[in-house]
């Protein structure tokens, strides 16, 4: 099940779409997004999808990963084509008792399939494609200019990079615990939504118990290790912008340009 | 003699959490520890040894008495960041002392948290990694590695901060024989390099490598010596509750029957040769 | 009562790029109120083995039989293999997770659904056969203890189920000496006061070869030694090949052997030793 989800996963690779500066990454990933939304006709999100597969291409992920991705959206992507197909009025199509679908629904409703689709394949790419530690550095980079406007820019990015180096051990406490507590006959399987969730606490007390303890060494280790918060700090990854990004930037403009004059025109 | 530690009167309180009672973990020790030396803390749990090594780099500060490291007191605020550059930790628990997702960036946090120039952390972390042996890991996830590397990996961060006396806080207590014996190895090549090392521990086998012992119990200093002089004292290692080491129980066993071991015979090495000038 | 391991394959992932055999073809028997040591290194797939041998684990082929039930059948109900086999965990005391002492312990005999009575009754024996006093402590939260305490509370909560077999995976890990000793002690005569088969890992071949009838050596999946502490410590370039290690003493005696000196190969014991050094010496003189 876990396996299944790729969305938020790191997919290996030396590309250029892998080698570009994260912080590019982000605000390309941002304008796609943006740009989705502004575009209102069929050419606009065809020279979108046309975008984002040449990127796909260059990246070197195969679509097929990507499409899995979706899988687990499926039913969120039905709901609300069904929830767009029914329920805008206008010109009817087609009645049946209270169903009715009518024309701009229907424009409406795939609008918003291929609007969802694009997004999540967008974002998706920029995980795919992105170390998640990167993206952290890349992420408290771009917000560090917030930091005077009080934006905890340097503490967001270490959280979440303490977060992605515990996720695993956690998740391998979580089963030892749950097989120790089976080994104790304990069940977690049988029983209603009650019991069921009650067969939780055995799991979750010593798992509390485990991340506190990982916590309190954790700071004391880092205390250990100078830490004194982002003041004075350096990295060892610098970023710079290299000849690629700019190539990229310009890319990402001159995309933002066509799709504008494409919104005008048509 | 050029001391890098220098411990005056230290006493460290704590409240206990069940009682509220004021527990005294570490009672007026006073030691000085040599510049370039390996020393070997032994205790049981609950003899202070831990807490001794917390006031070491200002993770703890002292209630009573003063430390200083390398000139530097750990109470004074403007120098804490220096006495803990100074006196790098290892600490027990391989797992729950690594910051980061991926080995060469965990590596690099201490010398990023001193605000050293990229190109310098980038030499410094491909180093320390190599002195650990473990240059090929570098871009691996440390879940993925055993509690051996791991812990490989949490020295390295240590070394790349270029301490002048790195304290490991029961570094192998964790670990499995062969990691046990990695570890060992990497703290005798770290001594020999110049680097003064505390070692705080729980068995005699990895005290014996020290020049010196110092055996902790109920927060006091009970002896402090050459391993040969710790080992050959009986009565203290039974008071402390700790390990007898098995060539004392050959050569009392040797005794019984009759043969006369001298008492001063405690290593392998001393008992091997005694047995064999017989021959 | 005795455990019959025949041909065990388990294979992770099975199919995926990162399959990997983690037991290949592993047979051997434990008989009635034997303890059986197994040594390895760490992910030699001794953790795989011992979660097959409760059940927690299904092999890719082979069996496991406890007294006259194949616990690897589909459809053998698991209450029943955990009334037979009791698996203490590696740091058990990680999941103790109740208020109090008692309850904690009471949690495995109730899952079995015993009654009250039965239930105050195990849990009082079962603290008291692992060496706490259950006045004093049945009250007293399980996060409050020591180390060592907390530890044996926690062995106290598989002994509760009253198991036929109990599997212990390093009890002694990350305890001081005092502690490991404390600890081995009362493994021991929780042994001998249940009669019971106890399996027994540990990386420390002092203790294998101080407390076992017969020893299991399993290396990268694959038996490598099966027998009685001599017969397995006998085999010393098999034990080298795989690097493990010779229990101190014998590590001794062979050194003396390297320098000539005429003493039994394979002693296990430092009596033995002591015994056979004096008369060696005494014949010398």
């Amino acid at each position: 099940m876990i396996r299944d989800i790729t969305l938020g996963q790191y997919f290996p690779g030396d590309s250029v779409i892998h080698r570009l500066d994260p912080r590019v990454k982000i605000i390309a990933t941002l304008m796609f997004i943006i740009e989705l939304f502004i575009v209102d006709n069929f050419i606009g999100f065809a020279i979108a999808a046309i975008c984002l597969g040449l990127v796909i291409a260059v990246s070197k992920v195969p679509l097929s990963f990507i499409l899995r991705g979706l899988k687990p959206i499926l039913i969120i992507l039905m709901f609300t084509f069904a929830l767009n197909i029914f329920m805008v009025d206008g010109r009817i199509l087609w009645q049946w008792g209270f169903l009715k679908i009518t024309a701009e629904g229907l424009r409406l409703a795939v609008f918003m399939a291929i609007r969802l689709v694009l997004l999540l394949m967008g974002s998706s790419m920029l995980t795919l494609c992105t170390r998640p530690l990167s993206l952290t550095d890349g992420i408290e980079r771009l917000l560090a200019p917030l930091k005077k406007i009080g934006v905890p820019a340097h503490e967001i990015a270490m959280m979440m990079t303490i977060a992605l180096r515990f996720i695993p051990t956690l998740l391998e406490e979580t089963d030892k615990i749950m097989k120790a507590q089976q080994a104790r006959g304990a069940d977690f399987e049988t029983g209603n939504l009650i019991q069921k969730a009650k067969a939780l606490i055995p799991i979750l007390v010593p798992l509390f118990v485990s991340a506190f303890r990982i916590a309190q060494d954790l700071a004391m280790a880092m205390e250990a290790r100078c830490y004194r918060g982002g003041d004075n700090r350096t990295r060892m990854h610098e970023m710079k912008l290299k000849g690629r990004d700019y190539v990229a930037v310009l890319l990402l403009i001159v995309f933002l340009a066509v799709i504008i004059i494409e919104t005008r025109l048509f | 003699m050029d001391n890098i530690i220098s411990i005056q009167n230290l006493t460290f309180e704590y409240l206990r959490d069940e009682d509220q009672m004021n527990i005294k973990a570490i009672d007026n020790v006073s030691l000085e520890i040599e510049r370039g030396s390996f020393t070997a803390v032994i205790g049981k749990n609950g003899s202070g040894k831990s807490t001794l090594a917390k006031n070491l780099n200002g993770l703890l500060i002292p209630t009573e008495g003063v430390i200083y490291v390398d000139g530097f007191d750990t109470r004074d605020d403007n120098h804490i960041w220096d006495v803990r550059q100074t006196a790098g930790m290892v600490f027990q628990n391989p797992d729950n002392q690594l910051v980061s997702a991926i080995v060469e960036d965990d590596v690099a946090f201490g010398p990023e948290n001193l605000g050293i120039e990229p190109d310098e952390i980038r030499r410094r972390v491909d180093k320390a990694l190599e002195d650990v042996n473990m240059g090929q890991f570098r871009k691996k996830a440390p879940h993925l590695l055993s509690g051996g590397q791991k812990q490989r990996i949490a020295i390295a961060g240590v070394v790349a901060m270029k301490p002048k006396c790195i304290i490991f806080d029961e570094p192998t207590a964790m670990l499995d024989p062969k990691g046990r014996s990695e570890i060992m190895s990497i703290i005798d090549e770290l001594h020999e390099e110049g680097i003064t090392v505390i070692l705080i521990t729980h068995f005699m086998e990895e005290a014996v490598r020290a020049q010196r012992v110092i055996i902790m119990n109920e927060g006091h200093v009970l002896m402090d010596g050459t391993p040969q002089e710790v080992y050959a004292n009986e009565e203290v290692l039974k008071a402390a509750n700790l390990e007898m080491p098995l060539m004392f129980e050959v050569g009392a066993k040797l005794r019984q029957q009759g043969i006369d071991v001298p008492s001063h015979i405690i290593t392998e090495e001393e008992m091997v040769e005694f047995i064999c000038q017989y021959k | 009562m005795s455990i019959q391991v025949e041909n065990l394959v388990h294979i992770y992932d099975k199919g995926m790029p990162s399959e990997q055999i983690a037991l290949d073809n592993i047979s051997f028997t434990c008989e009635d109120g034997q303890m059986v040591g197994i040594i390895g290194h760490t992910g030699s797939g001794k953790s795989t083995l011992l979660q097959h041998l409760n059940g927690l684990l299904k092999p890719h082929s082979g069996r496991v039989i406890v007294g006259d039930v194949d616990i690897t059948q589909p459809g053998v109900p698991m209450v029943q293999i955990r009334r037979k086999i009791g698996l203490v965990f590696q740091y058990p005391e990680y999941q103790l997770f109740e208020e109090t002492v008692a309850k904690d312990v009471a949690f495995g005999p109730k899952n079995l659904g015993l009654d009250e009575e039965e239930i105050e009754e195990r849990v009082r024996e079962a603290i008291e056969l692992v060496g706490l006093d259950y006045e004093e402590i049945k009250d007293r939260s399980p996060f409050d203890l020591s180390g060592g305490q907390k530890r044996r509370v926690a062995i106290a909560g598989v002994v509760a189920m009253r198991p036929e077999v109990l599997i212990l995976d390093e009890p002694t890990a990350g305890l001081d000496p005092k502690a490991h000793q404390d600890v081995l002690k009362m493994v021991r005569e929780v042994h001998e006061r249940t009669g019971n088969i106890t399996i027994l890992v540990s990386h420390n071949m002092g203790d294998i070869a101080e407390m076992s009838d017969k020893v299991v050596v399993i290396d990268s999946g694959h038996l490598v030694a099966v027998g009685t502490p001599y017969e397995v410590f006998s085999k010393k370039e098999e034990l080298r090949r795989v690097g493990l290690e010779l229990p101190p003493i014998t590590q001794f005696t062979e050194k003396l052997r390297e320098k000539g000196i005429g003493i039994d190969s394979t002693i296990l014991d430092v009596d033995t030793a002591a015994m056979q050094i004096a008369q060696y010496l005494k014949k010398e003189k």
